[in-house]
C-alpha cells in the first residue's frame, strides 16, 4: 500500500496549501502533490454579471498581483468591444504593468525568498522572515521594501491606489499620468536601479554556494510558455504565445492567445481546487510547461533593454539552451526587475502618456473575448464568453501558479526524495521543500479561483493507514 | 394670498422654526440645516414614505414618524436624533444591505452612493441579521442603460421621475415585499420598451448602483442629478411656459 504524508500549510505563502508525497512500500518518494484547498468560486459567480464590470470584480480574486487581473480582464473587454484601443491607453497599461512586475517581484525575491537563502534554511523559522532579515541586513531589507514600494509608486500614480484600481476598462483606461506623477517615478529610479544591481550581484553569490540548492530544487526538463513580441523579444502585456523546449528549441510560435485553446489543454486534478494545464499537444505527461520568469526568460530572443540583456546573457550561462532549475526564479525575477526600470525609464519619455485620447467606445460586437497578460507569475489569460446584451454567460481563468501547479508537484517530489529519510519530516526538509514551493511564487488564493463542489471535504485525509507521518505548522 | 394665516411655528431639536403650513417636517428641517437622513425622498417627485430612514419622534405621539410625508402643525416639537432614532436607522439600514447584494467594493456606484454614505454615516459597521443572498439579475437589454435588481432598495424614486417628471410611465414595481421588483412596463426586457424614451432621468435618480450607464465599472457611477433639480425647477416655477 502507497503510503502518504502531509504537510500543512506552506506558510510565507499568500493562501493556504496541503502538500502530500506518496511513498512506496520501500519508503521512497514516488510523486508528490501540491493540493490548492481555497476555494473563491470567482468564474460562477462572475456569469450573469455584466463583462465591463469584470476589471473591478477580478482583481479582488488576489491581493498581490490586482494589476494583472485588472489588465487581463480590460483586455478580453476590449475584445468584446472589437476595439482598438487609443495607443495612450495602451502604453499606460503597459506602464502599470512594470510598476506591478516590479513590485510583485521584490516582494517575492526580498520578503518572501531571500531570509530563507540569506538567513539560511536552518535558521530559526521565527527569525527566517523579513523581520529577521531586517535585523540582521537591514539596509538590504530596508532597500528591498522601498523597491517593492516603488513599483506601488507606479500603479498608484496611474490607478490612484496601490491595490485593487477599477483604472483599466473595455476600451482603454480611466485616466492619463500626470506630470507630477512622471517626475516621481523619475526620482525615483536612479535608487531603485541601484538596488536591482545590489541584489543581482547578492544572488549571483548566493548561486556560487547553492549548487546543491540549484540542482535540487525543480531542476528537471519541461516546456516554457511565455507572450513575446512578434520579433521574439521579451514581452509583458502583448504579444504573441510561445513555447519552447528545455533544449532552447521553438516548439510553438506566435500563436494568438485567444487561440489557447488549440494549445493549451486543462485537467482537473480530483484532490484539489487547481486546474492543471499542460501543452495540449504533448498530452499531460510530457506537456508539462512552466511559465513566469524563468520561462519568459528562457524563451525570449533579447529583453530588449541594454542592461537587462547584458544580464540575460549571465543568466543563461545557468543551462544548456534553457536554464532548466526553478532556483533560477530568484535571478529571473531580478533581471525581470531590471528590464522593467528600464522599460519604465523609456516609457516617461513619451509624451501619449499625457495623452487624453484614453477610451474607445463600442458596443458588443464578439460574443467572446479573450485577454492574455504576463502577469509577475506567468501569463494570465480571461476568457468570458457573453450574451448580446454583455451579460457574462462563461469565464474561464487561467491563471500562472495552475499554468506551473505540474511542475511544482515535481520540485516537491524532487527536494523530498532527497531530504527524506525513513517517514521523519525534520524542520530542514519542510523548510526546503517550502523554499522550493516558493521559487514559483505561488499565489493560493489566485490559483484557486476555479468552480468546482467535490474538494473541500478531501481536505480532511483520514487518518487511516494511509496517512504514515504528518505535520501541521502555522 | 395671505400669508400670516400659513405661518405655523414648531420645535425641531429645541429650536424655534417657523414654517408653512404646507410643508413637511423635512422641508423644514432642511431649511434650518438640520440633517434627517433619507433615501427614498428626491426633491421634485411626492414623497412616500417608503424607506423609513428619516423617522423622527414627535413630543405626544408614542409611533415615530417619516419626516418626508408628516406635514408641520402649530406648537409641534420634533426631535431629530436620539439613541432610539439612531438605534432605527441603523436597524433600516442592515435590512437595506441584508435584504439584497450589495458588494460595494466593485460596485459602480462605490464612493457615490447614498446608501453606502447613509451607512458610514449612522456609523454600520456590520450587519447584524442573516443576509439573504437572493437571486437577482441585471437587465442590460437597454443600449445604454443597465438595471441591477441586486442593489435596488425598492425606494421607487426611478419610478417617480419616470411618470412625474418625464411622463413616460415606463418604469413599475411589481411583486409584494421582499420580493417587489423594479420592471418596465408591464415586466418585459428594457431594451423593448415601447414607452422608454431613454431620457436617463431613472438613472440620475436612483440612491444606489441599481440603476447605470453600461459600461461603467467599479466607482464609475458619479450622478449628476443637477439636471433632474434644473428640470423640477423649471417646471415647479413655470420657466418654460410662455
Ligand atoms: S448600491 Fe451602494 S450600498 Fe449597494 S453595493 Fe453599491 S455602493 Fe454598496
Ligand atoms: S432602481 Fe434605484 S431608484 Fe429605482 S427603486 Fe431601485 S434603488 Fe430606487
Ligand atoms: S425619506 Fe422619508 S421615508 Fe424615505
Amino acid at each position: 500500500m502507497s503510503k502518504r504524508i502531509i504537510i500543512d500549510p506552506v506558510t510565507r505563502i499568500e493562501g493556504h496549501a496541503k502538500i502530500s508525497v506518496y511513498l512506496d512500500d520501500a519508503g521512497n518518494v514516488t510523486d508528490a502533490e501540491f493540493h490548492v484547498v481555497e476555494f473563491r468560486g470567482f468564474e460562477k459567480f462572475c456569469e450573469g454579471r455584466s463583462y465591463s464590470e469584470m476589471p473591478g470584480i477580478t482583481p479582488r480574486i488576489c491581493g498581490i498581483c490586482p494589476v494583472s487581473h485588472l489588465l487581463a480582464s480590460a483586455k478580453a473587454g476590449d475584445a468584446i468591444m472589437a476595439v482598438k484601443i487609443p495607443p495612450a491607453a495602451d502604453k499606460l497599461r503597459r506602464l502599470m504593468n512594470l510598476g506591478q512586475i516590479v513590485q510583485s517581484h521584490a516582494l517575492s525575491f526580498f520578503h518572501l525568498s531571500a531570509p530563507d537563502f540569506l538567513l539560511g534554511w536552518d535558521s530559526p523559522a521565527e527569525k527566517r522572515n523579513v523581520f529577521g532579515l531586517i535585523a540582521s541586513n537591514t539596509d538590504l531589507a530596508r532597500a528591498g521594501i522601498r523597491l517593492r514600494q516603488f513599483g506601488q509608486e507606479v500603479i498608484e500614480v496611474l490607478g490612484g491606489k496601490k491595490i485593487h484600481p477599477a483604472w483599466a476598462v473595455p476600451g482603454g483606461v480611466r485616466s492619463a499620468l500626470s506630470q507630477e506623477g512622471a517626475a516621481r517615478i523619475r526620482a525615483w529610479l536612479p535608487e531603485a536601479h541601484a538596488t536591482t544591481r545590489v541584489a543581482l550581484d547578492l544572488f549571483k553569490g548566493v548561486l556560487s554556494t547553492h549548487e546543491r540548492e540549484a540542482q535540487l530544487y525543480g531542476n528537471f526538463p519541461s516546456l516554457y510558455m511565455g507572450l513575446v513580441a512578434p520579433d521574439g523579444t521579451w514581452e509583458h502585456h502583448g504579444g504573441k504565445l510561445r513555447f519552447t523546449d528545455s533544449s532552447g528549441s521553438i516548439i510553438a510560435d506566435q500563436i494568438d492567445p485567444a487561440d489557447y485553446r488549440t494549445v493549451i489543454g486543462e485537467c482537473v486534478q480530483e484532490s484539489s481546487y487547481l486546474k492543471s494545464p499542460y501543452y495540449l499537444p504533448l498530452g499531460k505527461d510530457d506537456g508539462v510547461y512552466r511559465v513566469g520568469p524563468l520561462a519568459r526568460l528562457n524563451l525570449c530572443a533579447r529583453m530588449g533593454v541594454p542592461l537587462a540583456d547584458e544580464e540575460l546573457k549571465v543568466f543563461r550561462t545557468h543551462g544548456h539552451g534553457s536554464v532548466t532549475s526553478s532556483f533560477l526564479y530568484h535571478y529571473a525575477r531580478l533581471v525581470e526587475i531590471l528590464a522593467s526600470l528600464e522599460y519604465i525609464e523609456r516609457a516617461l519619455d513619451d509624451p501619449d502618456l499625457f495623452s487624453t485620447d484614453l477610451r474607445a467606445d463600442a458596443g458588443i460586437n464578439s460574443l467572446r473575448g479573450v485577454g492574455a497578460s504576463e502577469a509577475p507569475r506567468g501569463t494570465l489569460f480571461h476568457d468570458y464568453t457573453v450574451d448580446r446584451d454583455g451579460k457574462l454567460q462563461k469565464v474561464n481563468l487561467i491563471v500562472a501558479t495552475g499554468q506551473n501547479n505540474l511542475a511544482m508537484n515535481r520540485t516537491v517530489a524532487q527536494i523530498a526524495r532527497h531530504f527524506l529519510k525513513g517517514t521523519e519530516i525534520t524542520e530542514p526538509m519542510l523548510n526546503r521543500i517550502e523554499h522550493g514551493i516558493r521559487c514559483y511564487d505561488p499565489c493560493l488564493s489566485c490559483s484557486t479561483h476555479a468552480a468546482g463542489r467535490m474538494a473541500l471535504h478531501l481536505r480532511l485525509v483520514a487518518p487511516g493507514g494511509d496517512v504514515v507521518g504528518e505535520a501541521v505548522r502555522d | 394670498m395671505s400669508t400670516a394665516v400659513d405661518v405655523k411655528t414648531l420645535i425641531i431639536d429645541g429650536m424655534d422654526v417657523s414654517a408653512r403650513q404646507d410643508q413637511t417636517v423635512l422641508d423644514v428641517a432642511r431649511e434650518n440645516n438640520i440633517f434627517i437622513p433619507t433615501l427614498c425622498h428626491l426633491e421634485g417627485v411626492a414623497d412616500i414614505g417608503a424607506c423609513r430612514l428619516c423617522l423622527v419622534e414627535v413630543k405626544g405621539t408614542p409611533k415615530l414618524l417619516s419626516a418626508c410625508t408628516t406635514k408641520v402643525y402649530e406648537g409641534m416639537e420634533v426631535t431629530t436624533d436620539s439613541e432610539r432614532l439612531r438605534k432605527y436607522r441603523r436597524m433600516t439600514l442592515e435590512l437595506l444591505f441584508a435584504e439584497r447584494n450589495h458588494v460595494c467594493a466593485v460596485c459602480v456606484a462605490n464612493g457615490h452612493c447614498e446608501l453606502q454614505t447613509l451607512a458610514y454615516g449612522q456609523g454600520m459597521d456590520h450587519v447584524r441579521y442573516d443576509y439573504c443572498f437572493p437571486k437577482w439579475g441585471m437587465d442590460l437589454t437597454h443600449p445604454f442603460m443597465g438595471m441591477d435588481h441586486n442593489r435596488c432598495i425598492l425606494c421607487t424614486r426611478c419610478v417617480r421621475v419616470c411618470w412625474y417628471i418625464e411622463g413616460a410611465g415606463t418604469k413599475n414595481t411589481s411583486g409584494r415585499g421582499g420580493g417587489s421588483m423594479i420592471i418596465t412596463d408591464l415586466n418585459q426586457p428594457w431594451g423593448d420598451s415601447e414607452t422608454c424614451t431613454s431620457c436617463g432621468k431613472c438613472l440620475m435618480s436612483c440612491p444606489t448602483g441599481a440603476l447605470f450607464k453600461k459600461g461603467s465599472t467599479a466607482g464609475e457611477s458619479d450622478r449628476d442629478r443637477s439636471m433632474l433639480e434644473f428640470i423640477v425647477n423649471a417646471r415647479e416655477k413655470k420657466q418654460w411656459t410662455v
